[in-house]
């Protein structure tokens, strides 16, 4: 029987085993959405096409699966770019859907044309523009593996009006095989044993590892490597999770507003072994000085990954997962008795570093932003999905809650997109109805995609936001004051809505703590609610995230408290 | 770190957009094209682009990821330090007065080019040959006085292995 294009599409989809939707209706995907509206999948409207991305991003990462967008022409398109652009940078798996004018006005400047392929044609990991009703079955196939195979990545799709309502015959698809597309999984032998060798010679070795482990769903292999090892761990913004944050071997975080720790134990090994990383410049702070004493083992799925930003020792092309994995079986035909006597003094340095400069504030009079961060992760048992905002909160999130799983801590980290949180922390609800999700949110922040609290609501999400209001930009200010003689150039933020009204205009519960002793109550108030809620928290207006490297320092080169 | 000039051979599925992905990824990462040469192959819906760019030893190691991180790229080859055979076409607008004729048609036979188009006060002249080639006939017809270059950039094959 022939089928619309809609109709094919929605066929295409449930193959994929899409069951959720995050979109926004148009003239351009109407015939989509008429489509839909017979079909059992899930749609969530959103209240702006950017909200729709972010979640469809927290939505593969919660929920480990393609996260799907689908959207109108012109506008509708270009709302979804950042939200496209950030999922390209953290690697997230992701089908954008865009309804395209018909194609015979293409190229006309038509109603709410625009070339969507040529716009986010850099910011995609593959982009389409669908010319043919043969073509597309075939191209959504192909879209849902390019996203999810490899290095993941969001993956574009524009279907012309014309397109949606052509009819042709549908045909179960064939599984992908592209010739000009074969990631690399299995790592190289050779070089798996010269790890292990270095391993093995190694007095102070560091496990750095990133968001790749994660993707890879390779968490149990690190853990169990560095653990066999006893090699320290240290994890990027987007790994954290991917090794236990209680484990006695946990550095915290490196980089920018790293640990003293971890960024000491860089500093000092001999030894690092990065396994999904990108050496991102937040993490290795001035290149030429960073590692200064290591060799560096990497290990990626993509090439251009490896030797990009720093020369490696021993480059491991393949997937984490499997690599660790190898790696693990490598250690089994190994002696690793005298493995921790040899590791003694490296671990006792790093215990003496942690001990002399641990994380620290003071919690005085007024509510200090790490406060509410710390005594979150204590109410939550560490247990809860944290989505968050950019800037100070992000960071502040990072280092006050502990991690034990993957995927539950969710962050724009290479793109760092302020309003990414509360969007995401829907996505990441949707995915985990059962799961506690909570948004830890800056001021400025909460108010780019704020709309979505109707979202929320809508769908009875009953998402957590806590805002840390300083009233300021805040990571913007700090700066400011450290290297801008505290010339606060357009970061008071002090005229904001009243969050608990604006709570309550949504429909949603809307909570504040103004002084240290409300911080539990209203944690507690809060987190038991079964609606969508908003707790405000005024905090310390001027506090900063430390430890800081200034940019262009070496990440051992940091201002302490 | 030197600069040096690279010759690329890239293999491609020919999908719409290849050539703007590539070029795309050259503009947006600050990577330099000093020439590209674009056409299909023996096999249907196969293109090469032949690119040279300049660019240190790093460089060139990430452009060559970079490009066939690209869904459509299949193959990119570095011929750079290989033995290869290259060749440019050029046309070359060249004024002619009566007195300078013989020596650009003795300059012709010598460089083994020829004549395409013939006009009263001017020759066009058709040469293939390697970058050197080109460039050492342009500096002798310079003096005489050159109206108008266009050039293909390089192609360039590698050469069967004996
Ligand atoms: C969309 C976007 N615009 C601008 C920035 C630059 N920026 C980074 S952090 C920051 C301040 C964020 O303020 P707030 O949300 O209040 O967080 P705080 O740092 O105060 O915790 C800004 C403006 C950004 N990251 N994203
Ligand atoms: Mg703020």
């Amino acid at each position: 029987m022939e089928l619309t294009g809609a109709q094919i599409l929605m066929k295409a989809l449930k193959e994929e085993g899409v069951d959720t939707i995050f979109g926004y209706p148009g003239g351009a995907a109407i015939d989509i959405y008429d489509e839909l509206s017979r079909t059992d999948i899930r749609h969530i409207l959103v209240r702006h096409e950017q909200g729709a991305v972010h979640a469809a991003d927290s939505y593969a990462r919660a929920g480990g699966k393609v996260g799907v967008c689908l959207v109108t022409s012109g506008p509708g398109a270009t709302n979804t770019v950042t939200g496209i652009a950030s999922a390209n940078m953290d690697s997230i798996p992701i089908v954008v859907i865009t309804g395209q004018v018909p194609s015979h006005l293409i190229g006309n400047d038509a109603f709410q044309e625009v070339d969507i392929v040529g716009i986010t044609r850099p910011c995609t990991k593959h982009n389409y523009l669908v010319k043919n009703i043969e073509d597309l079955a075939r191209t959504v196939k192909e879209a849902f593996y390019i996203a999810q195979t490899g290095r993941p990545g969001p993956v574009l799709i524009d279907i012309p009006k014309n397109i949606q309502t052509a009819k042709t015959l549908y045909n179960r698809q064939k599984p992908v095989a592209l010739k000009s597309y074969r990631p690399t999984y299995d790592p190289n032998m050779k070089q798996l044993s010269k790890v292990i060798g270095l391993v093995m010679a190694s007095e102070r070795p560091v496990v750095f590892a990133g968001g790749g482990v994660i993707l890879s769903k390779g968490s149990a292999e690190l853990t169990e490597f560095a653990q066999r090892a006893q090699i320290p761990v240290t994890c990027s913004l987007m790994g954290l999770g991917a090794f236990p944050g209680t484990d006695p071997l946990w550095l915290g975080m490196p980089g920018m507003h790293g640990t003293y720790r971890a960024n000491m134990s860089i500093g000092e090994s001999d030894l690092i072994i990065a396994a999904g990383v990108r050496f991102d410049d937040r993490v290795t702070g001035k290149i030429e000085t960073f590692a200064p004493k290591a060799k560096i083992v990497h290990i990626d799925i993509d090439p251009s990954s490896i030797h990009k930003n720093v020369q490696v020792a021993v480059p491991v092309v393949g997937d984490c997962k499997k690599s660790l994995g190898l790696l693990n079986h490598l250690l089994d035909k190994k002696n690793l008795k005298d493995i921790p006597g040899k590791r003694a003094a490296w671990l006792d340095q790093i215990r003496q570093w942690k001990e002399t400069t641990p994380l620290a504030y003071h919690q005085k009079d007024t509510i200090k932003p790490q406060h509410v961060v710390k005594t979150l992760y204590e109410l939550t048992k560490g247990e809860a999905i944290i989505t968050t905002e950019v800037g100070q909160n992000q960071m502040w999130a990072a280092q006050y809650y502990h991690f034990d799983r993957p995927n539950h801590f969710i962050t724009s980290g290479g793109l760092g997109v302020m309003g990414f949180g509360l969007p995401a922390a829907i996505g990441a609800q949707v995915a985990c109805p059962d799961k506690l999700v909570i948004d830890i949110a800056g001021d400025g922040s909460i108010q780019m995609n704020i709309q979505e609290m109707a979202t929320a609501v809508q769908y009875n999400l009953p998402v957590k936001i806590v805002i840390l209001n300083n009233g300021y930009l805040g990571m913007v200010r700090q700066w400011q004051e450290l290297f801008y003689d505290k010339c606060y150039s357009c970061t008071d933020m002090s005229h904001a809505p009243d969050f608990v009204k604006l709570a309550e205009a949504f429909g949603a519960v809307g909570l504040r703590a103004t002084h240290p002793d409300e911080v539990i109550p209203v944690l507690t108030e809060g987190l038991a609610s079964p609606q969508t809620v908003i707790m405000e928290f005024i905090v310390e207006r001027e506090e900063g995230v430390y430890p800081m490297v200034p940019a262009g320092a070496s990440i051992t080169e940091m201002l302490l408290v | 770190m030197n600069e040096e000039k690279n010759v690329l051979s890239i293999l491609v599925d020919n999908q719409p957009g290849v050539l703007s992905r590539i070029v795309g990824l050259f503009s947006g990462r600050g990577y330099n094209i000093e020439s590209l040469c674009v056409a299909e192959t023996a096999e249907a819906g196969i293109s090469r682009i032949t690119m040279v760019t300049k660019a240190n030893k790093p460089v060139v190691e990430q452009i060559k990821k970079q490009l066939h991180k690209l869904i459509n790229v299949m193959k990119v080859n570095d011929l750079t330090d290989t033995k290869y055979v290259q060749r440019e076409l050029a046309l070359i607008k060249v004024n002619a007065k009566p007195e300078h004729r013989a020596e650009i048609l003795r300059i012709v036979d010598i460089f083994r080019c020829s004549v395409v188009d013939v006009g009263p006060d001017h020759y066009t002249l058709e040469v293939t040959g390697t970058e050197d080639k080109l460039a050492a006939l342009c500096g002798l017809l310079k003096p005489i006085g050159i109206k108008e270059v266009v050039r293909t950039g390089n192609i360039a094959m590698c050469r069967e292995v004996q």
